[in-house]
């Protein structure tokens, strides 16, 4: 496959994954920003620039922060770069490039996204959780055009690649950021078996759980309150939530051997697929103990670290080969 | 119900006799036609326009500068040809190809054409698409234009006339498969009522004619786009996605020893066969624009080494011209020893100055084009300008008279076509493609393009064209 198509496959379905979990984030802002006692209502708001890093940019437009405004910001704005329209119409462009090589269900999925998406800023939308729904049905459409079409070829590899190395990376700075909204005193401070937590606290929980579509995983695997120490073994370390840490690495992990490569030195993935494997299998053996004798916000840092290194390998043995 | 009215002037009409009454071959269309509500017509339009908005077949339109993609609109009533018609155009259309491609290679060998005093030289070595770099080069089974779009139109005598012969890059093609999707998916009841000659295999067709283009064991074809931003470019991502090739950008590509490569996610790997789709001049910086950022640093190289096949080869544009086209008909007597099967539309040239002084007398009843325009552009169509328009072109012909060249107002034939207020007629041409490899082949069928303003006879898409499904009926006289 060309190395140009590859990367354009590979940041198509990186950019719809941002969208999705940037709609996913926005999600859990607007439910806590509704709740009368949350504290700190403004640091909620102003979290989901904090994890995009649009802060500057922001304030660059609007005075102060306040809550319709950070959505058309985040949202409809086609001028911030990070936007949700601005992520569905990279992933279209970069489709419109490859559209030779996706069929034609996934491209009619993602270009009929586009030209829906691209109205809204003018026509407005219905209500700000029709259009996260909105999004989140596109995304789905997508991805349920792409495994139930797409030839198990390379291109489906680089797709599912870009998805799941965007994910890891979201799920983690979503995880950092709210964690640290929520308890900013480190969750093993919090004993598992303490009563219940305030109200704001199980309400933050759950919003960062149901945003991650995790909150039903959670109460099947727990059967018991929300408490910080098990959201965070949760979203970290079960295998079995489609967006935790683990399952993001195992996949990684599980695609790298089927994109097509030479063997042995010839094999432009070797690299890539050492770092992949090394962080796929410190986190299968890794313990929520370990991570909050480290710290949450350290330990999803230096995650964070090693997840762009292995992006930055990808990039480096297979989108601009010479 | 449906009206279905003549055009002014006594107009060929595909569809109907001059007394009015439906031709034989449309005559299953017509009673079909009129069982059909406007509602549910409209409904099917308007299922068609969603149906090409959500697949993308659209074109990027020179000069909008909000690089809006427009869709190319779609009539439903298609254009039926008749197969005793098609055998006639089909037999013309090898004719015509095969003298073209002789023709290339012999002024880019011996020039027997001009020794034989049948064309002037300067014809030929002082037309910009000439190509120098080409001269002596042996191209594998003589052929320079792999793929040739011919544009015919009949005129009111009911007889086909070449227009003019596309030889570089033709487009179009990917239209004319999804056209023919596209009616098959609103009318299935129709294809009942008539035998209509398959197309799908086109994509086969081209890339066989691809692979035979080089003497490469197993060679690896690609198609060669300027990228997304090119108004055709959903022709080419079509094409390269119907043959199982990979499209590429100069940027894929890349010159090392003397071999071609394209930059993959296992290495390097060789090209042997490029269908490009950009004009010679954006080929390789080093040879030919040096600002050109499309093109291949080092191309033409290896092209000249014969390690990687252009289709079409460099340099065809000089048997499109123009100024070469009123010679077709002598190269076919020339180079095959047979009398033309399609005719040319009578042509005068300006640089000639007879010809000269009959255009610039009867310029108000003309068509006048420039030799090296193309898409419609830098032309006079002499009865449907005003007095000053056509005073103004009678001073550019003036001042440099061999630019161009000029020919009667044709006749387009016309077909039946939706407009706002119903059916009505509109002027149509046809271009089918021909493919030349090992030998010719060609589907049944071509675009159909359509003029959809009252009157209008330019069919070309950046100009308000439309396109209409070509229907080549099988089995029946």
């Amino acid at each position: 496959m060309l190395s140009r198509t590859a990367s354009q496959l590979y940041w198509m379905s990186r950019y719809l994954e941002r969208a999705e979990n940037l709609v996913r984030m926005l999600d859990v802002t607007h439910s806590l920003s509704l709740l009368p006692q949350s504290r700190g209502a403004t640091t909620e708001l102003a979290a989901p620039l904090a994890v995009t890093g649009s802060l500057d940019a922001y304030h660059a437009k609007h005075d102060k922060l306040a809550a319709e405004q950070l959505f058309n910001f985040m949202a409809l704005d086609l001028d911030n770069p990070t936007s949700v329209l601005s992520c569905l119409k990279f992933a279209r462009e970069n489709a419109h490039a490859v559209r030779g090589q996706i069929t034609s269900e996934m491209w009619e999925a993602i270009n009929a996204t586009w030209l829906e998406a691209k109205e809204m800023p003018k026509r407005g939308i219905p209500s700000v959780s029709a259009f996260f729904d909105w999004v989140k049905e596109r995304s789905h459409l997508f991805r349920g055009a792409t495994y139930g079409t797409l030839q198990r070829n390379d291109a489906y590899c680089f797709i599912r690649l870009g998805t799941f190395i965007e994910r890891a990376d979201n799920t983690a700075r979503l995880l950092d950021v709210k964690s640290q909204l929520i308890a900013p005193a480190q969750p093993s401070l919090m004993p598992v078996d303490a009563p219940a937590e305030s109200a704001p606290d199980f309400y933050a929980w759950s919003a960062l759980l149901r945003s991650l579509s995790a909150f039903e995983a959670y109460h099947a695997a727990y059967r018991d309150a929300l408490d910080g120490r098990r959201v965070t073994e949760l979203l970290i370390l079960r295998p079995d939530v489609p967006r935790s840490l683990r399952a993001c690495c195992d996949e990684i992990r599980a695609i790298l051997p089927q994109i097509e490569a030479g063997i042995g030195a010839q094999d432009a993935g070797r690299d890539v697929k050492k770092l992949a494997g090394k962080l796929a299998i410190q986190i299968e053996y890794g313990s929520v103990d370990e991570i909050l004798a480290l710290g949450l916000h350290e330990w999803l840092t230096g995650f964070l670290q090693r997840s762009a290194r292995i992006s930055e390998a990808v990039r480096e043995a297979y989108l601009e080969a010479t | 119900m449906h009206a279905l009215t003549l055009p002014a002037n006594g107009h060929y009409d595909e569809m109907l006799l001059q007394s009015g009454a439906i031709r034989p071959h449309y005559q299953p269309f017509a009673s079909w036609l009129h069982a059909q509500t406007p509602e549910a017509l409209a409904k099917k339009r308007a299922e068609a326009d969603l149906l090409f908005h959500k697949v993308g077949i659209t074109f990027a339109v020179y000069g909008d500068e909000a690089g809006a993609e427009r869709l190319i609109p779609f009539d439903t009533v298609p254009r039926i040809v008749p197969s005793s018609e098609w055998q006639m155009l089909e037999a013309g259309l090898r004719q015509r190809v095969t003298a073209l491609n002789r023709f290339l290679w012999d002024i880019y060998h011996e020039h027997e054409i001009i020794k034989a005093g049948l064309m002037p030289a300067e014809q030929v070595f002082a037309n910009a698409q000439y190509q120098p770099a080409m001269q002596g080069l042996d191209l594998p089974h003589g052929i320079y234009a792999h793929i040739t779009g011919v544009d015919l139109i009949r005129h009111s005598d009911g007889g086909y006339y070449v227009l003019e012969d596309n030889l570089r890059v033709p487009s179009g093609v990917s239209y004319m498969l999804e056209n023919r999707k596209m009616m098959m998916r609103l009318f299935p009841e129709l294809f009942a009522r008539y035998q209509v000659a398959p197309v799908a295999h086109y994509p086969t067709l081209l890339l066989n004619t691809l692979r035979h283009a080089s003497t490469a064991d197993n060679p690896t074809v690609v198609v060669l786009t300027p990228g997304p931003f090119n108004s055709a470019y959903f022709e080419h991502a079509f094409l390269a996605q119907q043959m199982g090739v990979e499209l590429v950008e100069g940027q894929d590509l890349f010159v090392k020893d003397d071999y071609l490569y394209m930059r993959t996610t296992v290495g390097p790997q060789r090209v042997d066969v490029i269908y490009r789709r950009i004009d010679d001049a954006f080929l390789d910086p080093l040879a030919f624009r040096a600002d050109s950022m499309l093109g291949v640093p080092g191309l033409l190289s290896v092209y000249k080494r014969g390690n990687v096949i252009l289709a079409n080869a460099i340099g065809t544009g000089v048997a499109d011209d123009k100024s070469i086209y009123p010679y077709v008909p002598d190269m076919i007597r020339f180079y095959l020893g047979e009398e033309p099967i399609l005719h040319n539309v009578p042509t005068w040239q300006c640089r000639k100055p007879e010809d000269l002084d009959h255009v610039l007398t009867h310029m108000a009843d003309l068509v006048v084009k420039e030799v090296h325009g193309a898409g419609g552009y830098g032309m006079l169509v002499g009865p449907a300008s005003t007095a000053a328009e056509v005073a103004d072109f009678r001073e550019r012909v003036r001042a440099n008279p061999s630019n161009y060249i000029a020919q009667p107002t044709l006749c387009l034939s016309s077909c039946p076509t939706f407009v706002d207020s119903g059916i009505a007629p509109r002027h149509i041409d046809l271009r089918p493609f021909v493919l030349s490899g090992r030998e010719i082949s060609m589907v049944a069928g071509g675009l159909t393009r359509v003029a959809l303003k009252q009157g209008s006879l330019v069919v070309n898409s950046s100009q308000g064209g439309g396109t209409k499904d070509t229907w080549i009926l099988e089995g029946q006289a």
